[in-house]
């Protein structure tokens, strides 16, 4: 925003609230009303602005209180962002950013806890990151401020309270490029935002029963950076993903096609995935963190795999 | 006797309604003949709506509107050449034949496009006008859909968004009087579309269409209030549609005499008569009519004669820069 001004963030409780996560704290004290934009609870209404601003050169930031509440924005994301370059032949951008938590926080419910990424990686014309550490989330993020396509960036509830060294300055994380995170030789754990951590986590149990496991963060979905992919498979001919959302389609789903049409030879197993239970997401705390992709079922679905394939 | 520069502008508006009419019933042939595909909804009868709202306008003000979109953009400045080259689906079209019929863009003519998606617009152009007061451009926004829009969502938000933020913009409902086939009795619980500028606190205006200049002085108001004030209008215009909601639509769901009713008063016959009485021969207004008819002839041809895109054309235009796959 010091940047270019251009740029405006605008949502519901961004800006006197100081954002409902306080992701936006003092930005409101420091650019102003003009550009730190309160609205009203209408996510399809300003979704809507958000691009008609970008269409006409504008580089809006438009925040989600969570991105369960996006699906009443759907068709301004959908049938509006993703299109109107096509839709104009190429005459007319859409250089905005749509950003706010994602996925389950804790015990909030069937409708508060939705895996959007599945849904929106699908679409041609997004690009859709979802960063699991601070530096990322800060070298993304400006990553997508500065792309000139639409931008989706997914953030989680949980992680807002992860620290990590964050680089000073103009730190840019380039759009399309998974990051490994922890190197192995036996198996592959592909991850993206929180489960990431349950990535880095199962890993470590892992390593204690002699089972050496990399862990990938993709942090880019859309575009997927299939090199990382394929090179890790190469050496480790083994891989599981887990991400939150369910089972049925999804990234997991995506990556578990991509990488077995492009390293089939390598593979010594099939890719399994771990993923929310194919159930909305219950409120009770034990059922919830059941339904959830945790180390423990992380662990044992490595062990299934470490046990075939070995012929 | 050299006309005055009010009846110069006249036969203008005249010649910008024609050529409307002429593009649309040369629309309807190419549909026949399968030049064109997909889903077609043509303008004819609501021409003063277009051409009288859009002649209130400075060239670098913004139009956006729905999917019932040619009209709109030869009146905002679309050649006829671009329009048609994109009906046909050709790479020459003004979306290069990727956007059809519903997706009219002209980004040179501040002609933001069609949409396709019943009042999904109106939130983009509310934010198309918000980038004016943010950039103090000065410029502003018309906002075209029909009363079938009134009743989504996208209307509500878009139109409490503006007037809260107080955008630079005027909502212009062309009320036809049908949501595809189903009558305003049988859609709205109050006919008067206008009336929901009241609960956002937003000034309204409502009258019909017969006359281009009325359209023009009307509208005029609005945008002035929306440029000088920064203030948005809601403006219900009655108007009718001569054909069916699109081409596949016979219309049996009114009458015969309904329709010859509304034919007499096409806005037209309406301007050609006023022009007539007020003093331009026969033979100027045969003139200005074979010049448009010329105009479209050499776009129906220039379309005929232009290539397809070709898949080439598609991922730079689904992306800037590298396709994100």
């Amino acid at each position: 925003m010091e940047r270019d001004g251009r740029v405006f963030l605008m949502g519901e409780e961004v800006g006197h609230y100081q954002g409902a996560y306080k992701v936006s704290e003092g930005l409101l004290e420091k650019f102003g009303a003009k550009r730190v934009i309160d609205t009203p609870i209408a996510e399809a209404g300003f979704a809507g602005v958000g691009v008609g601003a970008a269409m006409v050169g504008l580089r809006p930031i438009v925040e989600f209180m969570t991105w369960n509440f996006s699906a009443v924005a759907f068709d301004q994301i959908l049938n509006n962002a993703a299109k109107v370059r096509q839709m104009s032949g190429g005459q007319l951008e859409c250089p905005i950013v749509f950003r706010g938590p994602n996925a389950s926080a804790r015990q909030v419910g069937s409708q508060h806890s939705h895996a959007m990424e599945h849904f929106y990686a699908t679409v041609p014309g997004l690009k859709v990151v979802a960063p699991a550490f601070p530096a990322d989330a800060k070298g993304l993020l400006k990553a997508a401020i500065r792309d000139d396509n639409p931008v989706l960036v997914m953030e989680s509830e949980t992680l807002y309270s992860v620290k990590g060294e964050v680089p000073e300055g103009d730190q840019v994380v380039e759009l399309g490029k998974a990051q490994v995170v922890r190197a192995g030789k036996d198996v592959t754990l592909v991850a993206y935002s929180r489960t990431t951590h349950v990535a880095l986590e199962a890993a470590a149990v892992l390593e204690k029963e002699g089972i050496s496991a990399e862990v990938i963060d993709l942090r880019s979905l859309r575009p997927l950076d299939e090199g990382t992919l394929v090179a890790s498979v190469e050496r480790t001919h083994r891989m599981v993903v887990v991400h939150e959302g369910w089972p049925y389609g999804g990234v997991g789903a995506e990556v578990s096609d991509r990488v077995q049409r492009l390293a089939f030879d390598a593979l010594d197993a099939p890719i399994l995935r771990v993923s929310t239970l194919d159930v909305p997401m219950p409120y009770s705390a034990k059922l919830e963190l059941a339904c959830m992709p945790q180390a423990d079922r992380v662990v044992a679905t490595v062990k299934r795999l470490m046990a075939r394939g070995r012929a | 006797m050299r006309p005055s520069a009010e009846l110069e502008h006249l036969s203008q508006l005249y010649r910008q309604m024609f050529l409307i009419r002429r593009v649309e019933e040369e629309s309807a042939r190419g549909y026949a003949e399968g030049k064109i595909g997909g889903f077609l909804h043509l303008y004819i009868g609501q021409e003063a709506v277009g051409v009288g709202a859009i002649s209130a306008l400075r060239p670098d003000d913004y139009v956006m509107t729905t999917y019932r979109d040619h009209g709109i953009a030869i009146a905002k400045g679309m050649p006829a050449r671009a329009l048609f080259a994109e009906l046909f689906g050709k790479v020459t079209g003004c979306s290069k034949g990727l956007g059809g019929s519903m997706h009219m863009f002209d980004k040179e003519h501040n002609m933001l496009g069609g949409y396709g998606i019943v009042g999904g617009h109106i939130p983009l152009a509310v934010g198309v006008a918000y980038a004016s007061k943010y950039r103090e451009d000065g410029r502003v926004t018309l906002c075209f859909f029909g009363e079938g829009a009134v009743s989504i969502g996208a209307f509500h938000e878009g139109l409490s968004l503006a007037a809260l933020w107080k955008l630079p913009i005027v909502f212009i409902c062309e009320n036809n009087e049908y949501s595809m086939g189903t009558p305003l009795s049988r859609s709205m619980s109050v006919e008067d579309v206008s009336l929901k500028a009241l609960g956002y606190g937003m000034e309204r205006d409502r009258f019909f269409a017969d006359d281009v200049l009325e359209v023009e002085r009307r509208i005029g108001e609005a945008v002035e209030r929306a440029r000088e004030h920064s203030l948005p209008t809601l403006v219900e215009v009655r108007t009718y549609r001569f054909r069916g909601h699109s081409m596949s639509d016979p219309a049996k769901y009114r009458t015969q005499a309904e329709l010859e009713e509304h034919k007499k008063r096409d806005p037209l016959h309406r301007t050609r008569t006023a022009l007539s009485e007020q003093g331009i021969s026969e033979e100027r207004l045969d003139a200005l009519e074979k010049s448009v008819e010329a105009e479209v002839m050499d776009a129906i041809k220039f379309a005929n004669d232009s290539p397809d895109p070709t898949l080439a054309d598609l991922e730079p235009t689904t992306y800037k820069g590298p396709f994100a796959y």
